[in-house]
C-alpha cells in the first residue's frame, strides 16, 4: 500500500468518525437539550404541557406545604409571576424559602410544574447565576443577594462538593 | 511578616522566571553553554521561592491569622487542623497558589533529572515552562494574591464550605493538579521540538514519561472526586457530567490519546506531527478546565469569582498560549520529516483509531461542556446539556473503541494479521457471549443493553489476558516455562494489559450501578423498617451530637439480611452554624463490590425524619477500574526503558549537534 492509499485511508476513516459524531451531536442536540425558564417566561411562551424545561426563581415565603410521603408543593416567583410547583422526594440541603431554586421536570394540563429534580446550586448567600441573571433583568434583584459572594468553592473537587444540593432523584441525572 | 514575605516570595519567582524564559533562549540562539544552563538553576530556585511563598501560606491558615483576608474568608479558629491545610487551596487564590506551585515542580524536575537531554532541548523546554509559569505568577499578583491584608483584622474567619471540610479536598485537588499541570511539561517538549525544527523517537522516549506520571495522577484526581462527589453529597451520584467535571475529562480524554500515539512515535517513527498536535492540544484542554473553572463563566458553583478582571486575564493567558502554540504549530510542522510506512490494519493502525475515537469523543465532550456558553453569549438563551446529550453522543463513540481494545495489543507493528488477531480473541468473546446470555436469563429489569455492554466489558477484560496468555504461552507451554517468561515481559506490557482491564472494569461498575440499583425513599419513624434488595434496615433512634465546629444529628440503623443482624449504619447531617449551611454525611455499608449508602433528609415535627436508601451492586468496580488503570500506567513508567531519565548518553550528544545544526 503506498503512502498516499494509506493516508486517503486514515483520512477516509477519520472523516467517516467524524460524521458520525456530527450526526450524533445534531440528533442529541435536538433531544435532550434543556432550556430554562422563569414564570414570567411560561406566561410569556406558553409552553405546552409534558415539555420539559428548567424553572427557575425564588421559592414564595410562606408557600412550602408538605404533604404525605414526602410530597411537597412550593411556588415559585420572579417578582412579576408565579408558578406553582409539586415535587415528591427529599428537597436538597439549601433549599430554603425566600431563596432561589432551580427545578426541572414539565408542566402538567392543570398548569402545575411537576418537578423531578430539585437544585439549589448554592448556599444561603449565593443565587444560582440563572436565577440570578433572570431576576436583574426584570430589575427584582436586591443588592445583598450578591454582596457576599460564594468564595469557598474550593479547586476542581469542589465541584461536585459545590453543587451541595444535587438533583433529589437520582434517576434524573444518571 | 510572613504574609508579606510569602508575597515578596512570590515575586521573585516571578523575577526568576521571566529571567528562564529569555536567557536559556539566548543561550541556544548564540550556542552559549552558560546561558543555555541558567535555565536549570532558575528552575530550581523557582521552584524554591514558590514553595516558600505555599508554606507561607499554609502557615496563615494553620495559625489562623485572620488579619489575611484569604484566611478570614476560608478559615476559622475552630476548624480541625487538618481542613486548615487543605482549606488552602479550598479556595481560588490559594488554589491558584497551588497550580504554580506544581508546574514549577514539574520544571524543577526537568532541570534536576533532565541531564539526559540535549542542552537546547531543556532550555528551551524550561524557558516555555518559565512562559507558563510567568504567566500566572503575573495573573495570581494582579488579580488573586492570596496575601493580601484586612485594614481592621476580625477575630474570627468565615469558615470553609462545610461541603469542603472533607477528607477528599485534601487528595483530590493536588492530585488533579498535579495531572493538569504535569501535561505542561509535554506541551512544553512540543513547543520546544517545534521551535528547534527537530524531533525524532527519543524526543518522545522523554516525553513518554511525564505525560505517563501527568495521565496517572488525573487519572487518579478524577476517579478520587468522583468517589467523593458520591459520598459527601448525599444521593449516590458519582459523575454529574457537571462542566466542571467535563474540564478535567477533557485533558484526560486527549491525555489518553498522547500517551498511546507516543508509543507509535517513539517504537515506529511515525505519527510525529499528530503527537505534537495531541501535546499541545492535552495541555490546552487543561488551561481551558483551568479557565473554566476560575474565570467564573460557568453556571456552576465553582463560578464564585464575580471580578470579571480575573476571566479576561485568564481568557488572555489562554489566547495567547493556545493560539500561540497553534500558530507555531502550523508554521513549522510541516517541516518535520515524515516517519515510517504502515498498513491500516496493524498495531500502528489500531493506535491511529484509539486517537480518532478518543479525540473525537473529546471534542463532543468539548461541545456539550462550551455551546451553552456559546448560545448564551450569541442568543441570550440559556440552556443545559446534561446527562443525556452525553449518553447520546460519548457513549456510543466508546462502544467501537472498546471493541477495538483488545485488538490492538495482538497485532503486529506495520502489517497485521485481524484475522489472526480474532482467533486468539476467541476466548474472549465466548466468555463475553456467556455473560450476556447469562445476565439476560438470569437478570430482572433495566435496560437490554446492560447485559450487551456488560458483554463488552467482559471482552475487554478478556482480550486483556489473552494478550498476557498469548506472550506467556499460557496454556501450550508447560506452566513452569510460562511463568518464567511472564516475569520476563517488559512492565510496559504488564502496564498495558492492566490499564485494559481496568477500562473493562470501571464498566462493569457503571453498567451495574446505573441499570440495577434500587432505592428506597420515605420519612421514617423510630422502630421503622425498609427493606431494599433483600436487606433490612432498622431505623433504631435519633440523637444529637456537638462536633467540633458544628452539631449534627445522627440516625442508627441496624442492617440485616435474612434475619441475621450485619452491622450498624449511622448517616447524620450536620449543622455548620458559623455559615448557617448544612450537609449530609451518608453512610456506606460495603458488601464484596457493593454498597448500601444512607442519607438522611429533614426530620419533620413529630419525631420522623426523611430517609434515602440506596442499594448499589458492584459501586465499586466504577473506582476500582481507575486504580486499575493507574496502577498499570506505574508499571508502564517502572520499565526500565522508560525510567524517568534513564540515561542516554550517546543520544543526547547527537542531539546536541543536530540541535546545532538547526539553529
Amino acid at each position: 500500500m503506498t503512502r498516499k492509499r494509506r493516508r486517503l485511508t486514515i483520512i477516509g476513516g477519520s472523516l467517516a468518525v467524524l460524521a458520525v459524531a456530527a450526526a450524533l451531536v445534531l440528533n442529541a442536540m435536538r433531544d435532550s437539550i434543556v432550556f430554562f425558564s422563569t414564570p414570567a417566561m411560561v406566561a410569556e411562551k406558553h409552553i405546552q404541557a409534558g415539555k420539559r424545561f428548567r424553572l427557575g426563581g425564588l421559592v414564595q415565603p410562606g408557600s412550602l406545604v408538605r404533604g404525605d410521603n414526602l410530597a411537597v408543593t412550593f411556588t415559585v416567583a420572579d417578582g412579576s409571576t408565579t408558578l406553582p410547583v409539586s415535587y415528591k422526594g427529599i428537597l436538597p440541603d439549601l433549599f430554603r424559602e425566600g431563596q432561589g431554586v432551580v427545578a426541572e421536570g414539565a408542566l402538567d394540563p392543570s398548569g402545575v410544574f411537576r418537578a423531578d429534580t430539585v437544585l439549589a446550586k448554592h448556599d444561603e448567600t449565593y443565587m444560582p447565576k440563572d436565577v440570578a441573571d433572570a431576576l436583574k433583568k426584570q430589575g427584582h434583584w436586591k443588592d445583598d443577594y450578591g454582596a457576599k459572594p460564594d468564595v469557598n468553592a474550593g479547586a476542581q473537587g469542589a465541584s461536585r462538593a459545590a453543587q451541595s444540593a444535587p438533583p433529589a432523584r437520582q434517576g434524573a441525572s444518571q | 511578616m510572613i504574609a508579606e514575605s510569602g508575597h515578596y516570595a512570590l515575586v521573585l519567582a516571578l523575577g526568576l522566571a521571566l529571567i528562564q524564559s529569555s536567557l536559556p533562549v539566548l543561550g541556544v540562539r548564540w550556542r552559549d553553554p552558560i546561558l543555555m544552563n541558567v535555565a536549570r538553576s532558575t528552575a530550581l530556585a523557582q521552584l524554591l521561592f514558590v514553595a516558600f511563598s505555599f508554606a507561607a501560606l499554609v502557615a496563615l491558615h494553620v495559625t489562623s491569622d485572620f488579619s489575611v483576608v484569604n484566611v478570614f474568608e476560608n478559615s476559622h479558629s475552630l476548624k480541625p487542623l487538618i481542613y486548615k491545610v487543605t482549606g488552602v487551596w479550598g479556595n481560588h487564590e490559594g488554589s491558584m497558589l497551588l497550580w504554580v506551585l506544581i508546574l514549577a515542580l514539574f520544571g524543577g524536575l526537568v532541570a534536576a533529572f533532565g541531564n539526559n537531554l540535549p542542552l537546547s532541548l531543556r532550555a528551551h523546554v524550561l524557558a516555555v515552562q518559565a512562559w507558563i509559569a510567568s504567566a500566572f505568577y503575573l495573573f495570581i499578583l494582579i488579580t488573586s494574591n492570596p496575601f493580601l491584608r484586612i485594614a481592621n483584622p476580625p477575630i474570627e474567619g468565615r469558615d470553609l464550605n462545610p461541603v469542603l471540610q472533607d477528607i477528599g479536598l485534601a487528595v483530590h485537588p493536588p492530585m488533579l493538579y498535579l495531572g493538569y499541570v504535569g501535561f505542561s511539561i509535554s506541551f512544553s517538549f512540543a513547543v520546544a521540538a517545534l521551535i528547534e525544527g527537530r524531533i525524532d523517537a527519543a524526543w518522545a522516549r522523554w516525553v513518554r514519561p511525564w505525560t505517563l506520571v501527568a495521565w496517572i495522577f488525573l487519572t487518579l484526581g478524577i476517579a478520587m472526586g468522583s468517589y467523593w462527589a458520591y459520598y459527601e453529597l448525599g444521593w449516590g451520584g458519582w459523575w454529574f457530567w457537571d462542566p466542571v467535571e467535563n474540564a478535567s475529562l477533557m485533558p484526560w480524554l486527549a491525555g489518553t490519546a498522547l500517551l498511546h500515539s507516543a508509543v507509535v512515535m517513539e517504537k515506529r517513527n511515525a505519527l510525529k506531527v499528530w503527537t505534537i498536535l495531541l501535546s499541545i492540544l492535552a495541555f490546552s484542554l487543561s488551561l481551558l478546565g483551568t479557565f473554566l473553572v476560575r474565570s467564573g463563566v460557568l453556571t456552576s458553583v465553582h463560578a464564585f469569582a464575580t471580578d470579571p478582571t480575573r476571566g479576561v486575564f485568564i481568557l488572555l493567558i489562554l489566547c495567547i498560549f493556545i493560539g500561540g502554540s497553534l500558530t507555531l504549530y502550523a508554521w513549522r510542522a510541516p517541516a518535520l520529516k515524515q516517519g515510517g510506512l504502515f498498513a491500516p490494519i496493524s498495531r500502528e493502525g489500531a493506535l491511529v483509531l484509539n486517537n480518532l475515537f478518543l479525540t473525537t469523543g473529546c471534542a463532543t465532550v468539548f461541545i456539550g461542556t462550551l455551546y451553552p456558553l456559546a448560545l448564551e453569549v450569541l442568543t441570550g438563551d440559556k440552556i443545559s446539556v446534561g446527562a443525556p446529550f452525553f449518553n447520546l453522543t460519548f457513549a456510543p463513540l466508546f462502544v467501537p473503541l472498546m471493541i477495538a481494545v483488545p485488538f490492538g495489543p495482538l497485532l503486529a507493528w506495520k502489517r497485521g494479521d485481524l484475522l489472526g488477531a480474532a482467533q486468539r480473541l476467541t476466548a474472549a468473546g465466548v466468555a463475553a457471549l456467556i455473560a450476556v446470555a447469562v445476565l439476560w436469563a438470569w437478570t430482572r429489569g433495566g435496560s437490554a443493553f446492560a447485559p450487551l455492554a456488560i458483554g463488552l466489558a467482559i471482552f475487554v477484560i478478556g482480550g486483556a489476558l489473552s494478550d498476557l496468555a498469548e506472550r506467556t504461552g499460557l496454556f501450550r507451554v508447560p506452566f513452569a516455562t510460562a511463568t518464567r517468561r511472564a516475569r520476563g515481559l517488559p512492565r510496559s506490557t504488564w502496564g498495558t494489559v492492566f490499564a485494559h482491564a481496568g477500562v473493562g472494569v470501571a464498566l462493569i461498575g457503571i453498567v451495574c450501578e446505573t441499570t440495577w440499583n434500587s432505592e428506597y425513599i420515605a420519612t421514617m419513624k423510630p422502630d421503622d423498617v425498609a427493606k431494599l434488595a433483600g436487606y433490612e434496615l432498622k431505623l433504631d433512634g435519633l440523637a444529637q451530637r456537638q462536633g467540633p465546629n458544628f452539631r449534627e444529628m445522627l440516625a442508627q440503623f441496624t442492617v440485616s439480611l435474612d434475619g441475621k443482624r450485619l452491622s450498624t449504619m449511622t448517616p447524620s447531617k450536620r449543622n455548620f452554624t458559623t455559615r448557617g449551611s448544612s450537609t449530609t454525611e451518608a453512610a456506606l455499608l460495603t458488601r464484596g463490590a457493593s454498597q448500601l449508602y444512607i442519607s438522611l433528609g429533614e426530620a419533620t415535627a413529630d419525631g420522623a425524619i426523611a430517609v434515602r436508601i440506596y442499594h448499589k451492586p458492584l459501586v465499586l468496580l466504577i473506582w476500582f477500574g481507575p486504580i486499575l488503570m493507574a496502577f498499570g500506567g506505574m508499571l508502564s513508567l517502572s520499565d526500565r526503558r522508560l525510567r524517568v531519565g534513564a540515561p542516554k548518553p550517546a543520544k543526547a550528544m547527537r542531539g546536541l549537534q543536530a540541535a546545532e545544526q538547526v539553529v
